[in-house]
């Protein structure tokens, strides 16, 4: 016994060593997340930069110096400085930036106004206000757009002429029409309920005791407001303003409607259409500086607010609180509120229901009322034979293919996140739980445009075990997940960091496995925020447009990318009947999310 | 027969040693208390025991049985060791009813459900708690949802059960209560009970045996009564004594001289030692001594100290006399009711043989050998200046 060889005593330590570290859920789950993640989004971004300074085969056309599969600087060189950087680059870059600060300014100003009057001051009517700031986010952020369109448009584009023109017989500018302004305009009243949701949820956990303090030591009430309220509320705001701006320059929709019929480009524009003039390398290199101005933006966040991390969770908890009195000015504000927001959120829906059912658009009269966009037979006079969409066999396929996206992928993207928030939460000590909240939080800094680019080339031929997954539903469900895992791991680990250790423990000692003990304890105790972060996931699938437009394929047809079909077409009738579709299944699940699961959106919003 | 074998343990956290080699051997049927202040690795010492912390080094062993062994990285699963853990913050899981919290073990176990009920229902019965079965724990008292915790650890019938602070978060008189039934429960199931707590009373009370730790390690190890009387350690006398026991405290100095006395100089009294071996001469002492080992006389006795009443605190059965002694201040505990003005001179005795000395630079408790007082008449003389010199 005693005199046994080294060798033989080392072994089972070692192997003793290996199952311990294997059977801790911790981390094998953190090792598989870590491999998905690694091969999701960290190869695909590595492959594209990779891809970026390789001559193409394509190349030879364009230059006799291209020399397939070697290293060159010629893609970035065309991009950044040609002759066709100025409108390739350049110009798309200032326009994203300027759109960038421009609406995240404004849905600053908005937001945060709103979110004081609502949660510090005693005005009157702040569940209808808060109601109604929500309905926006429910919303494709384009539909605001198409209702300004209808508005605002002019000849330039042919078609009819928009309400203003027909009621007031002016044909309103091109710079109110398209380009910067609406532009502005539609994003900032869509993304404006992110400020109200993030800093509504900082100041209503503010407790105001630390106002009273201030004032009770002498300060003026603007004083208290600077010092303390401002400071304090300062991480939420620059979270708000960095989300907002993030998705504001790698938005696609809105500047496509309201951007392209005046030259107007942004990045996101640009890339699609480079996409689709094959210019793929050129195309990548702007995901690249998509990715790179989100990733600066997000350090300087990070250097601005320091060691208090932006993403604090604000728990909803409801601290004493005094409200400041409006005075007089009670009654008049809340109105102003409630009709702004019903300015903004409900007069565009009503528009466009409206609108789906004119037979002809902009004629405003009883008798040109009908349901033929609707459930209407194929017409030949109108809109060249397309049938109402109750009888079009492509609407059948697209609401399905919408609900199957939107329902499989928001349970996978809930499930997904609370098991790496698990990961998270429970290895916050070990580097693995810490790599998979780094590397979970990536797909943020990539817009949605460069990560369906990344995805086009990537999963375009079979790799390893992995099918071809091109032009398949399959690949439209990866996205969504992947896309929304930065939501949901937060949402996650926040929710598994409130349930505390021993809970799991007293289950592990009554000898329930990691299986039972999910399935058991922590799933039913994580319910309500594994239902918002479905509610969350599923609003955006259902609404999602920049993340799938790139890998669409006829069979893949959804609700948006039709509707979006429809627009480009000029078929606005039947379009406005989708939109209508996609905000009635919205809003249908949306309420029963709140009313049977409890569910709260602010929750998954509120975490970033 | 030994139920639980500790050798050699010690356990880290982020990197910083909580527990240094430890070794303990916990008899089969014990009720063993690891008492120490917050931080001094005690809960940890349970997790370990428990299985949710991995002892770097050192064996233990389960009634025969090796459970961990930090030297092959084996660590067995806390569900295989054949115990249960009560948690100090209880740990009830709010989404399950009171039953379903207790048949939880069970029903992992793969039990049939008319054996579960039964089971479940003796657990619940044993608790006195049988009609909050369908009640959820949110709706519950304190008190009551440490039963339901202490159901939930007894239902699968461990070997061992460890009891992590469980009576911290009760009120006072809930605790008293919950103590009374906890010490019922051990000796209707005997079971080995490992209890941990930073409260000497409880385990002064509830234990068969005492170990307490200080600094990741343990100081002592004894019975309840044996602790009281005798702390090992200076860090331990204070540790036990500051329960509202007024422990006096001394600072004395060795003397001896050529001809081969030697004695105690303490502030209140010269004590004389029965020279022996390590008594050297100017080696600092703490004495400790217990309020009610300070006899009170009105009269003379053989070496007694006269001292003055400065203050009387009545205290129900007992009363507390805080005496005046040559400038030094005691306190003396007297049972019954005494009547003394403040100011009235009276003769301490100080009870030799309950005092604790301890050696002043390491802490560590001496053997002293006091000479008897009227044993010895030759030394009557100098007793006399002893005794009155101050």
């Amino acid at each position: 016994m005693a005199n046994k060889p080294a060798v033989t005593v080392k072994r089972p330590r070692l192997h003793n060593q290996t199952l311990n570290w294997l059977t801790n859920p911790v981390h094998l789950i953190g090792l598989a997340a870590l491999l998905f993640l690694a091969y999701t989004i960290v190869w695909p971004v590595l492959k594209i930069l990779y891809t970026t300074f390789l001559w193409r085969q394509q190349d030879v056309r364009l230059t006799g110096e291209a020399d397939p599969g070697h290293f060159t600087l010629y893609h970035w060189t065309r991009v950044l400085a040609s002759d066709m950087s100025m409108s390739l680059f350049y110009k798309p870059i200032l326009n994203s930036l300027g759109v960038g600060f421009a609406v995240s300014a404004l849905s600053m100003l908005l937001g945060c106004g709103l979110a004081w009057l609502v949660v510090r001051t005693n005005i009157p009517w702040k569940k209808t206000i808060s109601f109604l700031a929500v309905i926006p986010y429910l919303l494709p952020s384009w539909i605001l757009s198409q209702a300004w369109l209808t508005f605002f448009k002019n000849g330039k584009i042919g078609g009819t002429p928009g309400i203003m023109q027909a009621l007031l017989h002016v044909s309103p500018p091109d710079w109110l029409s398209y380009g910067f302004v609406p532009i502005v305009f539609s994003l900032s009243i869509h993304d404006s309920v992110f400020f109200f949701l993030i800093v509504g949820a900082a100041l209503s956990s503010m407790n105001s005791q630390l106002e009273e303090a201030a004032s009770v030591s002498g300060a003026k009430r603007l004083t208290v407001l600077r010092r303390i309220v401002f400071p304090l509320v300062l991480p939420s705001i620059l979270s708000g303003f960095i989300l907002i701006f993030t998705k504001a320059i790698s938005s696609y929709g809105v500047p496509a409607l309201l951007g392209t019929p005046v030259n107007f480009y942004m990045i996101s524009t640009m890339l699609y259409s480079s996409m689709r003039s094959r210019l793929t390398t050129e195309a990548n290199v702007l995901s690249l500086t998509l990715m790179i101005i989100s990733m600066v933006t997000i350090y300087l966040n990070q250097r601005v607010v320091g060691r208090r991390r932006s993403f604090v969770t604000v728990t909803g908890k409801d601290s004493a609180r005094t409200l400041t009195s409006l005075g007089r000015w009670r009654y008049p504000a809340a109105g102003m509120a409630t009709a702004g927001m019903i300015i903004i959120s409900v007069v565009p829906l009503l528009v466009l229901l409206l609108q789906s059912f004119m037979l002809k658009e902009g004629e405003y009269s009883l008798s040109n009322l009908t349901m033929h966009y609707w459930w209407g037979g194929s017409d030949p006079d109108i809109n060249t034979g397309e049938k109402g969409v109750f009888q079009n066999p492509i609407f059948m396929l697209a609401l399905k293919n919408s609900l199957y996206i939107a329902g499989v992928s928001s349970v996978i993207a809930a499930v997904i996140g609370l098991i790496l928030g698990y990961v998270v939460a429970r290895g916050r000590q070990s580097w693995l739980g810490r790599a998979v909240d780094q590397v979970s939080f990536l797909p943020y800094l990539i817009p949605g445009i460069s990560l369906a680019a990344i995805y086009i080339s990537m999963f375009a031929k079979p790799t390893f075990i992995i099918p071809a997954l091109y032009g398949t539903i399959t690949l439209l469900i990866l996205i969504t997940v992947v896309k929304e895992l930065p939501f949901t791991v937060k949402a996650g680990s926040a929710s598994m960091m409130q349930i505390g250790r021993e809970l799991e423990e007293a289950a592990q000692i009554s000898g329930a496995p990691w299986f039972t003990r999910f399935r058991r304890i922590l799933l039913p105790l994580n319910r309500k925020s594994l239902m918002s972060a479905f509610l969350l996931v599923f609003i955006g699938a259902m609404k999602e447009m920049e993340l799938i437009i790139l890998l669409i394929t006829p069979r893949t047809e959804t609700l948006t990318t039709i509707t979006f079909y429809y627009a480009e077409k000029g078929y606005e009738q039947l379009m406005n009947v989708i939109l209508m579709i996609i905000i009635a299944i919205v809003m249908t699940v949306y309420f029963l999310a709140v009313k049977f699961g409890k569910a709260d959106l602010t929750q998954g919003i509120g975490g970033q | 027969m030994h139920a639980i074998k500790l050798q050699g343990i010690r356990v880290s956290l982020d990197g910083k040693q909580v527990l240094n080699d430890i070794n303990l051997t916990i008899k089969q049927g014990d009720f063993m208390t690891f008492l120490g202040p917050s931080g001094c690795g005690k809960t940890t010492l349970l997790r370990t025991i428990a299985g949710l912390q991995q002892a770097e080094a050192g064996t233990i062993t389960i009634s025969g049985r090796e459970v961990a062994n930090g030297e092959t990285s084996f660590h067995m699963e806390p569900s295989k060791r054949r115990l249960s853990l009560v948690f100090q913050s209880y740990a009830l899981w709010p989404h399950m009813t009171v039953f379903d919290n207790v048949a939880f073990g069970l029903q992992v176990r793969k039990l049939g459900k008319a054996e579960i009920r039964e089971k479940v229902g003796a657990a619940l019965d044993k608790m006195r708690i049988a009609e909050l079965a369908a009640r959820y724990p949110s709706e519950l008292s304190g008190g009551q949802q440490q039963r339901v915790a202490i159901a939930r650890a007894i239902v699968t019938e461990p070997d061992i059960l460890l009891l992590d602070e469980p009576l911290s978060n009760l009120d006072a008189k809930l605790r008293v209560e919950m103590r009374a039934e906890l010490k019922r429960l051990h000796q209707e199931l005997n079971t080995t009970v490992i209890y941990v707590t930073h409260d000497q009373h409880e385990a002064m009370t509830l234990s068969t045996q005492v170990a307490v730790f200080f600094g990741g390690q343990i100081v002592q190890l004894d019975k309840p009564r044996q602790l009281y009387k005798h702390p090992q350690t200076l860090q331990v006398s204070e540790f036990i004594g500051n329960t509202g026991m007024q422990m006096n405290r001394l600072d004395a100095i060795v003397r001896t001289d050529d001809e081969g006395l030697a004695w105690l100089d303490t502030p209140v009294a010269l004590l004389p030692l029965t020279a022996g071996e390590g008594l050297k001469d100017g080696l600092e002492v703490v004495l400790t001594v217990r309020p009610e080992d300070i006899r009170l006389h009105e009269s003379k006795r053989p070496g007694s100290v006269a001292v003055s009443v400065t203050a009387v605190f009545p205290s129900g059965a007992e009363t507390y006399v805080q005496l005046d002694a040559g400038g030094h201040q005691l306190m003396a505990r007297v049972i019954g009711e005494s009547e003394y003005e403040p100011g009235t001179t009276l003769f301490a005795v100080l009870r030799e043989d309950q005092m604790n000395a301890y050696d002043k630079n390491t802490g560590i408790r001496m053997e002293l050998k006091y000479a008897r007082h009227n044993n010895e008449p030759g030394e009557s003389a100098h007793e006399d200046r002893l005794s009155y010199s101050r």
